[in-house]
């Protein structure tokens, strides 16, 4: 959570310098959510995020420099510099993708999760998406067919109260969400998301029911996010006593009492922040001297070979 | 050789494709228990089962996303959209996802799929029923985009499609399902390769290029232009993406004319990217501007008598060659 913590305020540093273009969506806040599906998921299973996704990819045990040299537009990236951060990709970790139209990706969650069931693979679907999805027909169609074929998958909105400017009164006429499980024939669940023990449990729960063939489950997790919606945002849609008062709930914090609570010293997790800061410093390092995506691997990366058939 | 029906060649292509490859399945509404809204599907969920071939719910943009999913980790779907019309509200899934991930994953994740389904006018289905789609998708980098005319090329194409390790957007005819052409005998696989135009006639005097349903529109009028002397060579690219020009400026360079003709709408597509290639690829060789006869740039009417007008008719295929050819 940590590392994910000072990916995303590194991040932000850097595209105030302008190393970092376009839109830069950052994860502050909503740590235990990545951290708790990772620790949820087996290696084999699939992972889908928005745009919103360097903190799952990092949960799930990408390197920091790869993550950041993928900002950076460089080859060393983890989609070579072609993604940017709205786009990052870890096939090998089975994380599908950071996907950019909201509600398009939710589908292709239904699909990889089709696939296992198709192919009577162990393999569990996990698919974050945000409050704004929910009221999307993407949203709509993939939980309606994953509903209907019982997949494996498990979706998860992760409810920042916001979808980009706009609070959730505004958006829907529900307030928990969750029930929008019901019209798809599946489980329904909602929890607070900034406690990554809590959150672990519930999204271990969801897991299990689609590995044991009981089909999709809707989660809803509230959270929050301490920065606007991308680094254009001045988020001045919200008040400052909210965004203060969230902050008291503030993920990183509710672990270091629960650690200290337990009799971990204090002069121990310093020492973790400081070889968390030095790894990102080595991320940015790592990223600013790293050589600039590549036009060849542009050109051919539009279509894939065809193999000799 | 023996003659099927465009729908039967279909059929086969699809019936081989799933025999020889278990990743392969179709996926679409009414595909398997209704037989397919045009029978294409007949027979396949008897041989396959419903675990291989998939109804689903009126969901385009579901389960073409379904698709895409399914084949980003492996398996090699066929998605049939009951018309191309329909596509419309799965464009995002197609364009988005399915011509993006490869090049957003770096070449990680290939999306072998197929998109397959009845495409342009059929009769008297009115404007919302009757889009000619490849202007839409032959635009995108990413796609391959097929619009086979003859049972042939819908066999040998569609199986080289299923193939393919990219996604394939594949334009079949409500008109030509029943058109029956020579087809290689069973037994003998013939893989049709993406990207390669076809000489369906030899002429000397002017090269028309078609494909589709016009592709008939213009052997017809070709055979009423020779008994006027005047000897059409006709083209037809098969594939629009990617898009082979070699054969087409061969035969202009024999011409020295030529003229396109599409179903399509007039601003840009296949139709407008033909004739920008060759008036390059061909300058020097041009006796006469190049000339589209195309679907008229409206909505397409209900009423049989304005239909006929809108779509590219013997009529007007014979004025443009004529015009071109400087001929009365």
């Amino acid at each position: 959570m940590m590392t994910i913590r000072r990916f995303e305020e590194e991040a932000a540093r850097n595209y105030a310098k302008g190393k970092i273009g376009g839109f830069l969506h950052l994860y502050i806040g909503q740590e235990a959510i990545a951290v708790a599906a990772a620790e949820a998921l087996e290696d084999r299973d699939y992972i889908f995020q928005t745009y919103r996704d360097h903190g799952i990819a990092l949960a799930r045990g990408m390197s920091p420099e790869a993550a950041m040299a993928e900002l950076f537009g460089k080859d060393t990236g983890c989609s070579r510099g072609l993604g940017g951060s709205m786009h990052y990709f870890d096939v090998e970790r089975g994380f599908l993708g950071g996907w950019a139209i909201v509600g398009g990706h939710l589908a292709l969650a239904a699909g990889t999760a089709f696939k296992s069931k198709y192919a009577g693979e162990d393999r569990v679907t996990i698919c974050f998406f945000g409050d704004g999805s929910t009221n999307i027909g993407g949203f709509h169609e993939a939980l309606s067919l994953a509903g209907l074929w019982k997949l494996p998958v498990v979706f998860v909105c992760e409810n920042n109260q916001y979808a980009m400017g706009t609070p959730l009164e505004r958006t829907s006429p529900l307030k928990d969400l969750s029930v929008k499980a019901q019209g798809y024939g599946m489980a329904g669940d909602r929890c607070e998301g900034h406690d990554v023990e809590v959150v672990q449990e519930r999204l271990a729960e969801a897991v299990e029911r689609a590995r044991n063939g009981g089909g999709p489950t809707f989660v809803e997790i509230l959270t929050y996010r301490f920065r606007g919606h991308s680094m254009s945002d001045p988020a001045k849609y919200r008040t400052r006593t909210e965004l203060e008062q969230r902050k008291q709930q503030d993920p990183l914090g509710v672990v270091r009492e629960r650690l200290m609570g337990i009799g971990v010293d204090e002069n121990t997790l310093d020492d973790i922040d400081l070889e968390v800061d030095a790894e990102i410093e080595e991320a940015v390092r790592f990223a600013d001297e790293s050589e600039p995506a590549r036009e060849d691997v542009m050109m051919s990366s539009v279509l894939s070979p065809e193999a000799d058939s | 050789m023996r003659e099927l029906r465009y729908r039967e060649a279909l059929r086969e292509a699809m019936l081989e494709e799933m025999r020889r490859d278990g990743n392969v399945f179709l996926m679409g509404e009414e595909v398997g228990h209704y037989q397919g809204a045009y029978k294409v599907s007949e027979g396949l969920l008897d041989e396959f089962g419903e675990r291989r071939v998939i109804d689903t719910p009126i969901a385009e943009a579901g389960f073409a996303g379904v698709g895409i999913g399914a084949a980003m980790v492996g398996l090699r779907p066929i998605i049939e959209f009951m018309t191309w019309n329909f596509s419309f509200v799965a464009f995002d899934q197609i364009i988005s996802n399915a011509a993006k991930v490869y090049q957003m994953s770096a070449g990680a994740i290939q999306v072998p799929i197929v998109f397959r389904g009845p495409n342009g006018a059929a009769k008297q289905v009115a404007s919302q029923h009757s889009h000619s789609c490849a202007p839409f998708y032959t635009s995108i980098p990413g796609l391959h985009v097929i619009q086979p005319s003859t049972p042939r090329d819908a066999k040998g194409l569609l199986k080289s499609a299923i193939r393919s390790n990219n996604p394939v957007v594949f334009l079949e005819g409500e008109t030509l399902y029943g058109v029956m052409g020579d087809v290689p005998d069973e037994g003998v696989e013939e893989l049709i390769p993406i990207g390669q135009s076809r000489l369906a006639r030899p002429g000397t005097d002017c090269t028309i290029v078609t494909w589709g349903r016009p592709y008939y529109t213009v052997l017809a009028a070709a055979e009423r232009l020779a008994a006027e002397g005047i000897e059409c060579e006709v083209i037809d690219p098969r594939t629009l993406r990617p898009l082979d020009t070699a054969l087409m400026v061969q035969s202009v360079k024999k011409t020295n004319r030529c003229v396109v003709v599409h179903e399509h709408w007039p601003y840009g597509g296949p139709g407008a990217e033909i004739v920008d290639r060759l008036q390059r690829e061909a300058f020097d060789y041009l006796d006469a501007p190049l000339e589209r006869v195309t679907g008229l740039d409206v909505p397409m009417p209900y009423a049989l008598n304005l239909e006929d007008k809108v779509l590219p008719t013997e009529e007007r295929v014979i004025d443009a060659v004529k015009r071109v050819s400087y001929a009365k």
